[in-house]
């Protein structure tokens, strides 16, 4: 084979080597701007969540859950119709990486308009405002819910 | 509920995955026909064998589309190019070997590229038993200390009588039925697992800081141990079976993974102390370890002895410049073990520097894929064991290819996917698998948390 033909090929071929590699690249940026719904609770991507649309009983009862402090201060966490558990379980609707919070620590129900707090046994208690919740409490806007080094309240 | 799906249906880049799939098997075949078009090899064989290549990697793309249809679409295509090119040299080298019998009228030399191929069929049924079985990478954690046993009695299987077998100075290899397998490379899949189980449940004590020297969190004395336990194996394993690259792999591992567990950067620093010691004390101690540092100081002291095939590797990479002189067209087979341990040499001759980039560019999307599925799991042991298998395959990575580049000391150990070798290959595909099942539980959508967030209220007969 000619000399110019293998040159030809020889460059060819690094030039069809770089352009898998840049379209696995742009497949990867692709992929890392996609919104990503499925993943776990941070401040950046639970903002990109939409909000649940509106309905006559939710306009009625709260919607959100927003952390207030805690290692996830800013996430808001929109409540629809059924029970949340709050723990440090991969398994838990929240999950709170943190020694002080139990595996299911805690359960938010709703009831009607309200949001009825349960302790589902946790070491180091759950607390509405200065009281420990031991028997299923209301969680009222406007009171803060606090699970080891998390707090948080209702908003509509 | 329809429309809960439709606005979720998250997605999942399974075309993207089988059309670079098919884009890194044609890789693979260009550089197939360069090598048979510059060297005038015409025999037919090699095609069935690309073919069977192709068919195969299609088939384990239908089974990741079945079995874990939302993973990561990026890691079989680059470990599938890899491969494929890594094929293309070992075919090449056949050849020069073949050439070089005949000038020397010595009997052919068996060409390696079949068993290769063989090698390649059964890592990729391993990866598609691995995926089929390990339904939820979580399960692994129970078997924490079955595979803490199974890697240390791997790691230890060819220093027993009979089966073991020494190759080049170093006990790795047994024997079994006339195949004769590296255990040491599925040890470190094993010890994988055994480190991610160990530390998910001890990274709370082990993060404890016992005080402040010089700025940086000591931890306590008592919790010291397990590195010291690792540290003793990876000398024991560079003492027995004088094995230097799997020796440093095995504590690099356990290092990253205690500091991506504890977040403790004095880890980091006793860790590297204690490599410090250990290699002064090799060094001191072993011959083969001075050789070693040696030649990597100066190789050319000794260009014709021990610092024969490094040099050859710099000659190779000099040969190959910026764009290599082309498949088939430099002379890889100079370099001694061109087909395994220095294969990225003969890649670099015939590639040349662009073409070596973008072999590193494909390890390092790789790597970046890996770490990407552990920082989006949910789970502790799916964060570690993740990380883990990153690192297993990003540090041999760079421990052997910075070896052959003269950057760090040269430590016999084989290029992921490009090497000719088969346990090798078979333990890095089990690894991919172990990752693609892992992503795929980062990237599935979570069909509860999506119906609890997005239901309207109202939907609910209550």
């Amino acid at each position: 084979m000619s000399e110019l033909l293998l040159s030809i090929l020889r460059i060819g071929f690094l030039i069809a080597l770089w352009w898998f590699v840049l379209t696995v690249v742009s497949v990867l940026r692709r992929d890392l701007q996609a919104p990503r719904d499925a993943k776990p609770l941070t401040p950046a991507r639970s903002s990109k969540r939409p909000s649940p649309r509106p309905t006559l009983r939710a306009r009625k009862t709260s919607t959100q859950l927003v952390i207030v402090e805690g290692a996830l201060t800013g996430t808001s966490v929109p409540l629809g119709s059924s029970p949340i558990i709050i723990g440090r379980a991969p398994d838990a609707t929240i999950v709170l990486d943190d020694d002080f919070v139990s595996t299911h620590h805690a359960r938010l129900t709703p009831n009607g308009n309200h949001w009825i707090v349960e302790d589902l046994g946790s070491t180091n208690g759950t607390w509405i405002d200065r009281t420990r919740v031991s028997t299923p409490t209301v969680f009222r806007p406007g009171t803060q819910l606090r699970i080891g080094r998390t707090s948080m309240e209702l908003s509509s | 509920m329809s429309e809960t799906l439709n606005r979720y249906r998250v997605s999942t880049r399974r075309s993207a995955e089988l059309a670079l799939l098919v884009g890194a098997w044609l890789i693979g075949v260009f550089a197939w026909i360069l090598v048979d078009s510059a060297t005038g090899e015409t025999s037919l064989g090699g095609w069935t064998s690309l073919l069977s290549a192709g068919v195969l990697l299609l088939v384990t793309h239908g089974v990741v589309r079945w079995q874990a249809p939302y993973a990561d679409p990026l890691l079989l295509p680059s470990v599938a190019a890899l491969n494929m090119l890594g094929l293309a040299m070992i075919h090449r080298l056949d050849i020069a070997a073949e050439q070089r019998a005949i000038s020397n009228g010595s009997p052919m030399p068996t060409p390696d590229v079949y068993l290769q191929l063989t090698w390649m069929l059964v890592g990729l049924v391993a990866f598609m038993l691995v995926l089929s079985f390990v339904g939820d990478h979580r399960r692994l954690q129970r078997f924490t200390y079955t595979a803490g046993f199974a890697g240390i009695a791997l790691l230890f299987l060819p220093l027993l009588p009979f089966i073991g077998s020494e190759v080049n100075g170093a006990r790795l290899w047994i024997n079994f039925l006339g195949f004769t397998f590296q255990p040491g490379e599925l040890a470190k899949v094993a010890l994988t697992i055994f480190f991610a189980g160990f530390l998910v449940t001890r990274r709370h004590s082990l993060a404890l800081v016992h005080n402040k020297i010089l700025g940086v969190g000591v931890p306590r004395a008592k919790d010291v141990g397990p590195l010291l336990l690792v540290w003793f194996a990876a000398l024991l394993v560079l003492i027995l079976e004088r094995d230097l690259g799997t020796s440093l792999l095995l504590f690099g591992l356990f290092i990253v993974m205690l500091y991506v567990a504890t977040g403790r950067r004095s880890w980091v620093l006793i860790g590297g102390s204690l490599l410090t010691v250990g290699g002064a004390v090799a060094y001191q101690a072993f011959g083969h370890v001075r050789v070693r540092f040696d030649v990597w100081l100066d190789p050319f002291a000794d260009a014709n002895g021990t610092g024969f095939q490094i040099v050859q590797s710099l000659y190779g990479f000099a040969n190959g410049g910026i764009f290599g002189t082309g498949w088939g067209q430099g002379y890889p087979q100079l370099v001694p073990f061109a087909k395994t341990d220095f294969i990225t040499s003969a890649l670099g001759e015939e590639l040349g520097l662009m073409g070596l980039i973008a072999i590193l560019l494909l390890f390092a999307i790789v790597v970046e894929r890996g770490a990407r599925a552990a920082v989006a799991t949910r789970d502790p042991f799916g964060n570690l064991l993740a990380i883990g298998l990153t690192t297993v395959i990003g540090l041999q990575t760079f421990i052997v290819i910075g070896g052959v580049t003269r950057l760090v000391p040269l430590t016999g150990l084989t290029t992921p996917f490009l090497s000719y070798g088969g346990s090798s290959l078979v333990a890095n595909y089990i690894i991919i698998a172990l990752l693609i099942r892992i992503s795929n539980a980062a990237r599935a959508p979570e069909v509860t948390d999506a119906e609890l967030v997005l239901r309207p209220a109202g939907d609910e007969n209550d």
